[in-house]
């Protein structure tokens, strides 16, 4: 078989093995499934103010309204629920719907469950609530001396005071990150049945983890762990972190079906999408930073200011510390600080979203480098290089407690220049200039962190009240050979598109000698029977490094016990297919001692995931990748309009496991940093209302407005993840802000920018 | 209620719909044609987009009884006896798709450009995909795959 001419299938473009049942409309998304008889249907009832007191709410006309079963309010939650747990507490209780005061436009206020939605959309409107509008705080910064702001950290790694007392050059900006979304293009989904007599919810969700959000859901629904029994389907439309936070209805719509004895399906609609379900944080960064008169950067003092909307919703306020290992970005700087701030406002939760936290810590970076560069007279790329950690300090220890597993900056770098061709473009966008034309060239070099540390987040408690402490990244699976030689593998990274089954195909095929289309890997989790961590999930890019670890770890297991069984059986060529048959239908012949049966469980754990150390010092991820951008950009003088000319993307992820796949990841990432870049944006007006509540306000970019990509890698392996692979499916969101945003201040030679840079926002700046 | 009768990839249905039922729920709902994915119902994303008499549209734009008399192709009518068809097959061959809901649409978006030119140019490809979201891939598999196909 083809298994026998491939030196392995780890490696290899193998063509996805998801494809087939999507490309024929045979996906199993969550709207697709009926996994319970007599489903009922729901629709939520959202406030209409960011901030107002809920004087009276009567949902008398609505229980009357054809079809339908009953009603869930925001006082039935309170009741019945508990507030969801969070990383730091808040003066807030945050519960599945608003009861008394709501905080947000689209917070849930009550829950019709009906025959059909049109019948639960038609009873919504019967619901008759009465607000008293108060006043809401939409400006993290104007709030941040308030009780808005709540939890304000210092941290300090060196001296950054001595530091800037003997620079040449500070510089102290400050850059504003708005928050945006990746609007995955299936919205959220839940399919809610509670079990009286167990007393007992099962939930179908499309979530992609952390699990860590079970026990979050659990704890709010006043369950242990084993009562809430959540399982995933096979296909999720896309999440990019977004589906995290869909817990939040897991329990609305369980306490829904627990009240009304009916299970429930929601299904959310793009403008409930847009205003309440999930968004990047928006940050606003003040950094100041101290040169040397030849560029090297001897320090950096961030001051943040970060909005995570109204209530801080687990993970949050990981935001803000994701990065925190990488405050120094790919640079030997030694003095780094930083003040971070956690202010609430009026506006929908922040949660996970595709890069969390490193778009905003390298559009504040990778923008001073630019400017150091041009205030200095030096080339970008030579600032960048005198600063870059060198290929032999790895593993290499940040300031801020980041382990750098391993790579090669200035040959990453390299590559970029010379696949940008970079001196001609620079040489060509002066010369341009010169005749009128606006082009400018931006570069941006990004430490891309993978596979979270689970203890990051306690970093925004004081050393001393983290209460418990909190760490790694672990990963579990199962792998099953049937009687017949049938190979099942359980594998709880719920993938929304990354093509984790035909990976860990390879993975197994690999090891136990078969082709990878003879392993079934089911990635349809199920907590109830799947092997889980509170770390298990689809985020921070860890399926390659610990979504394959375990998956290897588990193969290997059984490989071993199959070589056994062969060296006891006297014959080590005896097929896969007898072997299997042997250990099920006949365990007497197996090796004394031996457990029958061939199933393996394994769990992998990234190395090096300590606690936040008395010094606040943590490593927050266990892998990190590099990535190297060069885009040139032209903009249009009368207009404003971005033109992306050219768009370079040099990465090391360590081993690739799949180059087409590896591919697909980068260009996708990057889709969602031009949008950052160029176009997305979510407005509130000055009351708190939602502006961009559609896909015609909110504005992804569409196949005209993208560049098309080239494309370079390097593969230096990890020593910390079993097959040497790195996460790399957010690199390009991280850098791409940051490299347009160094082009368009190239080209039109301003600063004063802010994302998106749209046409309005750029003429703006010309014309100021 | 309203009678109607439609054929939905060669299949004939004769069933009763509310007026206000969309032709995205209709086929989703009551035929069980998932396939057909919803992403915004107000017209932008095009997951929906299914084809009626020949022609592309937004089945979360147009009511079921509108579609009476009518001729629907989902994306479940594209493989013919259990085959691929080649843009499908260009599909998989370029990594053309990744969480794959936005994919039925752009496919049949795309059959209705192969159907109406020949040889699109892939400027005629990219702007026929300007029309459909998707957010997993940066388009340009996308592009590849349906040049691919045009060229052929």
């Amino acid at each position: 078989m083809g298994a026998k001419l491939a030196e392995t299938w780890v490696g290899r473009s193998v063509l996805r093995l998801e494809d087939e049942a999507l490309l024929r409309g045979e996906g199993r998304f969550i709207d697709d499934l009926d996994p319970v008889a007599g489903t009922r249907h729901a629709a939520v009832l959202r406030s209409p103010f960011a901030h107002a007191r809920i004087v009276r709410l009567d949902p008398s006309a609505a229980l009357n309204a054809p079809g339908v079963v009953g009603v869930l309010t925001g006082e039935d939650v309170v009741a019945m629920s508990r507030p969801f747990p969070a990383g730091i507490e808040s003066p807030v209780p945050h519960f599945a719907a608003a009861h008394g005061t709501v905080r947000y436009v689209g917070e849930p206020v009550a829950v019709v469950v009906a025959r059909d939605r049109y019948l639960a959309e038609d009873a919504i409107e019967l619901i008759e609530v009465e607000y008293e509008p108060l006043e809401p705080v939409l400006d993290a910064v104007a709030a941040v001396a308030t009780e808005a702001c709540v939890s304000d950290r210092v941290f300090d790694y060196g001296d950054v005071a001595e530091a800037l007392a003997r620079a040449d050059l500070v510089l102290r900006e400050r850059f504003r990150f708005p928050r945006w979304s990746c609007t995955p293009v299936e919205c959220y989904g839940v399919v809610a049945d509670w079990d009286a007599a167990a007393g007992s919810l099962t939930a179908w969700a499309n979530f992609q983890g952390p699990f860590t959000l079970h026990s979050v859901a659990a704890a709010a629904l006043g369950l242990s762990g084993s009562k809430l029994r959540l399982i995933t389907p096979t296909d999720s439309g896309g999440s990019f972190g977004i589906k995290s936070a869909v817990f939040s209805y897991v329990v609305l719509m369980g306490l829904a079906s627990r009240k009304l004895g009916v299970p429930v399906r929601w299904i959310e609609d793009r403008l409930e999408h847009l205003a309440a379900s999930s968004g990047s944080t928006a940050r606003t960064t003040e950094l100041e930073a101290g040169f040397t008169a030849d560029g090297e950067l001897i320090a950096l003092r961030y001051d943040v200011v970060e909005d995570v909307g109204a209530y801080v919703r687990a993970p949050e306020p990981a935001t803000l510390y994701r990065m925190h290992g990488s405050l120094s970005g790919a640079y030997r700087v030694q003095n780094v600080s930083a003040r971070n701030r956690v202010v609430l406002t009026n506006t929908c939760p922040s949660g996970l979203n595709r890069g969390f936290g490193g778009p905003q810590l390298y559009l504040a970076l990778e923008r001073t480098m630019a400017i150091a560069a041009r205030r200095l007279g030096l080339d970008p790329a030579e600032v960048a290089r005198r600063n870059l950690v060198s290929s032999e300090d790895f593993p290499y220890a940040t300031p801020s407690g980041g382990i750098y597993d391993s790579g090669d900056y200035e040959a990453c770098l390299d590559d970029a220049l010379e696949l940008a061709g970079y001196e001609e473009r620079r040489a060509e966008a002066v010369s341009a200039r010169a005749r009128g034309r606006l082009v400018g060239v931006g570069l941006a070099c990004v430490v891309e962190p993978s596979i979270s540390n689970m203890g990051y987040v306690t970093l925004a408690e004081p050393a001393g009240e983290r209460g418990l402490p909190k760490s790694g990244n672990a990963e579990g699976c199962t792998i099953s050979i049937s009687p017949l030689g049938g190979i099942t593998v359980q594998l709880p990274t719920t993938p929304q598109g990354q093509g984790h089954r035909t990976v860990a195909a390879q993975v197994v095929a690999d090891i136990l000698g078969v082709a990878p289309q003879e392993v079934e890997v089911l990635t349809a989790s199920d907590t109830s029977t799947f092997p889980w961590t509170v770390a298990s999930g689809n985020y921070s890019s860890r399926f390659s490094g610990v979504g394959v670890g375990a998956v290897a770890l588990a193969a290997n297991k059984l490989a071993q016990k199959i070589a056994e069984i062969r060296h006891h059986l006297g014959d080590d060529s005896i097929s896969l297919r007898r072997v299997a048959g042997t250990a099920h239908w006949n365990p007497e012949s197996l090796p004394p001692d031996m457990e029958p049966g061939l199933q393996a469980t394994a769990y992998f754990a990234a190395p090096n995931l300590h606690p936040p150390d008395d010094q606040d010092r943590v490593a927050s991820s266990a892998a990190h990748g590099f990535v190297v951008d060069v885009a040139v950009v032209e903009v249009d003088r009368e207009t404003g309009q971005v033109r992306v000319l050219d768009y370079v993307s040099v990465h090391d992820a360590g081993r690739l496991l799949n180059p087409l796949l590896a591919e697909g990841q980068v260009r996708g990432g990057l889709a969602h940093g031009v949008g950052a870049a160029l176009f997305e944006r979510v407005v509130y007006d000055e009351e708190g209302n939602l502006l961009t509540s559609s896909f015609m306000d909110y504005l992804c970019p569409t196949a005209a407005d993208l560049p098309r990509p080239r494309i370079g890698h390097r593969e230096t392996p990890s020593p910390f993840t079993p097959l040497g692979a790195k996460g790399l499916g957010e690199g390009t969101t991280m850098s791409a802000p940051a490299a347009l945003a160094n082009a368009v201040a190239d080209a039109i030679g301003r600063d004063d920018l802010e994302l998106p840079l749209t046409a309005p926002r750029v003429w703006e700046v010309l014309s100021r | 209620m309203i009678p109607i009768e439609v054929r939905v990839n060669g299949r004939r249905y004769a069933e009763t719909v509310e007026p206000r039922l969309l032709l995205s729920d209709f086929l989703r709902s009551r035929l069980a044609l998932t396939g057909t994915h919803v992403g915004c119902e107000h017209g932008v994303c095009g997951a929906c987009t299914v084809r009626l008499d020949g022609v592309a549209v937004r089945s979360c734009l147009l009511l079921a009884v509108q579609v009476d008399g009518a001729e629907v192709i989902t994306v479940e009518g594209l493989a013919r006896d259990g085959k691929l068809t080649r843009l499908q097959q260009a599909f998989h061959q370029h990594h053309a798709l990744q969480c794959g809901f936005c994919t039925p649409g752009i496919l049949i978006a795309a059959e209705d450009l192969l159907s109406r030119e020949a040889r699109p140019s892939r400027e005629d490809i990219v702007d026929m995909l300007s029309g459909q979201l998707c957010r997993c891939t940066g388009y340009t598999s996308i592009v590849n795959a349906i040049a691919e196909v045009a060229e052929a």
